[in-house]
């Protein structure tokens, strides 16, 4: 399920997808895309694409936006959310989320685009992904 | 060694009609006033940044504005910790021999030469452009999250947080250039209307016109001295999704250098300017300098230690959150403040002893920090 792309398209350039990048040479993580290893500097970090499960970290709930366009979905919950894959990302999420809560992640259209939006994991169905 | 032999500040709040450059110039004047000298004297300027107007060159514009031909200008971009850091470099000028006299200033018409949206929305662009800003965060909200996993991790309150307004608005009241003079309570910051919860209304500081200035010489120029003792800093991200653990916070970096670089502990302080753009940058960064333990700040407010009679006397002019926040010139209204402290001028908030002060201060999302220790000199 991870890596079988060159450059997946991840949620920032419209697809249903988060994707973060893997170091061969050190093993770091990396969220925002870059063409090196921000740890060691090597080259060409592997791409690969996250399960879309983690926990939440930080949650804070939007109720004055700034734009008309963020306006219209006022409030609008702001989560941190550290992934199964071990780095973190800033996503949107259900209001009730608590930090420590096992989320898992879909994709909503906001503001004219699609982004990542957390919810609790449903404890039946074992092992999804 | 380098001394801060003068400053200038303006009100905070409305100022219509003034441009940037206006406000600048206004606290440009009184600091080099009070520094007792003469613009010609002037060879070195500092300053920061407008979002109202934005230039690549402004302390060229300023420094032709204002009537200076200066041997060194340039300015600084470090957010909120741009007025703390200008000084550090004017220090570090001023000891290598670059220049004798320092010009430091900042000044805004944040609040009426925009709207205030665009205020937010500006400032909501320190966020990551392709992984933060497209989920439509407010600087509020970059806050929100800490403050969300700070009160998790420490067992603080909203009413913990509430505190801390209220302290600033008191000290407010007690100067008259500040942009709020009415008293509040907790209840009332309770039940102001929600921007980023678990952050209200009242837990943030307002947007506001105003400028602010200093000079840092060489030499002093009158019989009591203010005397740069050490500093430093610390930047460990820029994104709210990058920065580390709460524990490994930029400004216990930032102070455990400052400290070794002057040769003074917190017990030392007598007097602390501390930034507060929301109350839990206050909370945090107090805990984080060592001013409380963690998670006690908001008892340390309780019990009355940080008044203007408290054991340790902090931002007796009400701070971002009630003098104002006009940008740059923000944070430095808490090193004009404590310079009239250390001077012994500031009338009805003078406190009683402010030998020796701790400043610092916060850009980004708690990225940036800048530690400052000053020592009165005679």
């Amino acid at each position: 399920m991870s890596g079988d792309a060159r450059r997946p398209a991840d949620w920032t350039a419209g697809a249903e997808a988060i994707v973060y990048q893997s170091c061969a040479a050190c093993g770091g993580l990396q969220y925002f895309r870059r063409s090196f290893c921000a740890v060691c500097g090597a080259a060409d970090p592997v791409e690969k694409r996250a399960s879309g499960a983690g926990t939440v970290y930080a949650t804070s709930l939007v109720c004055r936006a700034a734009t008309p366009e963020t306006r219209a979905h006022v409030p609008y919950n702001i989560v941190l959310v550290d992934t199964a894959e071990g780095f973190r990302m800033m996503a949107h999420g259900d209001h009730d989320l608590a930090i420590g809560d096992h989320v898992t992640v879909r994709f909503v259209p906001f503001a004219g685009r699609l982004v990542p939006y957390f919810a609790k994991t449903k404890s039946s169905g074992a092992s999804g992904t | 060694m380098s001394f801060i032999t003068g400053v200038g500040l303006t009100a905070f709040g409305r100022h219509e009609g003034s441009s940037s450059l206006d406000l600048m110039s206004k606290a440009a004047e009184l600091a080099i006033a009070d520094a007792g000298l003469k613009r010609a004297e002037i060879d070195g300027i500092l300053c920061g940044y407008s979002t109202v107007a934005p230039h690549i060159m402004l302390a060229t514009v300023f420094a032709e504005h204002f009537g200076i031909r200066p041997a060194y200008a340039h300015a600084v971009q470090v957010g909120g910790a741009t007025g703390l850091a200008m000084t550090m470099l004017a220090h570090h000028l001023v000891e290598a021999g670059v220049a004798k006299h320092v010009l430091v200033v900042g000044g805004e018409n944040r609040l009426t030469g925009q709207s205030r949206d665009a205020s937010i929305l500006a400032l909501a662009q320190v966020g990551h452009p392709d992984y933060e800003v497209p989920l439509g965060p407010t600087i509020p909200a970059y806050y929100g999250l800490v403050a969300s996993r700070y009160m998790h991790e420490y067992g603080v309150t909203q009413e913990d947080l509430a505190e801390f307004a209220v302290l600033m608005r008191r000290h407010a009241l007690t100067h008259p250039g500040a942009q709020f003079h009415e008293a509040i309570t907790v209840a009332d910051v309770m039940a102001s209307k929600p921007v980023a919860l678990p952050l209200k209304l009242l837990d943030c500081c307002p947007v506001s016109d105003g400028g602010a200035a200093l000079v840092v010489s060489r030499e002093v120029t009158s019989e009591i001295g203010v005397r740069v003792r050490g500093c430093a800093q610390a930047h460990t991200h820029q994104h709210v999704t990058a920065a580390p653990a709460l524990s490994e916070l930029g400004a216990e970096i930032a102070i455990a250098r400052a400290k070794a670089n002057a040769g003074v502990a917190i017990s030392d302080v007598r007097y602390a300017a501390v930034y507060d753009s929301f109350t839990i940058t206050l909370a945090m960064l107090l805990e984080d300098l060592g001013l409380a333990g963690r998670g006690e700040a908001a008892a340390r407010v309780r019990g009355g230690h940080f008044n203007r009679d408290g054991a340790m006397p902090l931002n007796t002019h009400g701070g971002l959150l009630s003098y104002g926040h006009c940008g740059v010139g923000g944070a430095m209204a808490h090193l004009v403040e404590t310079h009239l402290q250390m001077t012994g001028r500031a009338g009805n908030r003078q406190v009683r002893d402010a030998s020796i002060a701790l400043l610092h201060g916060d850009g980004g999302v708690l990225s940036s920090h800048v530690s400052m220790f000053l020592e009165r000199v005679r």
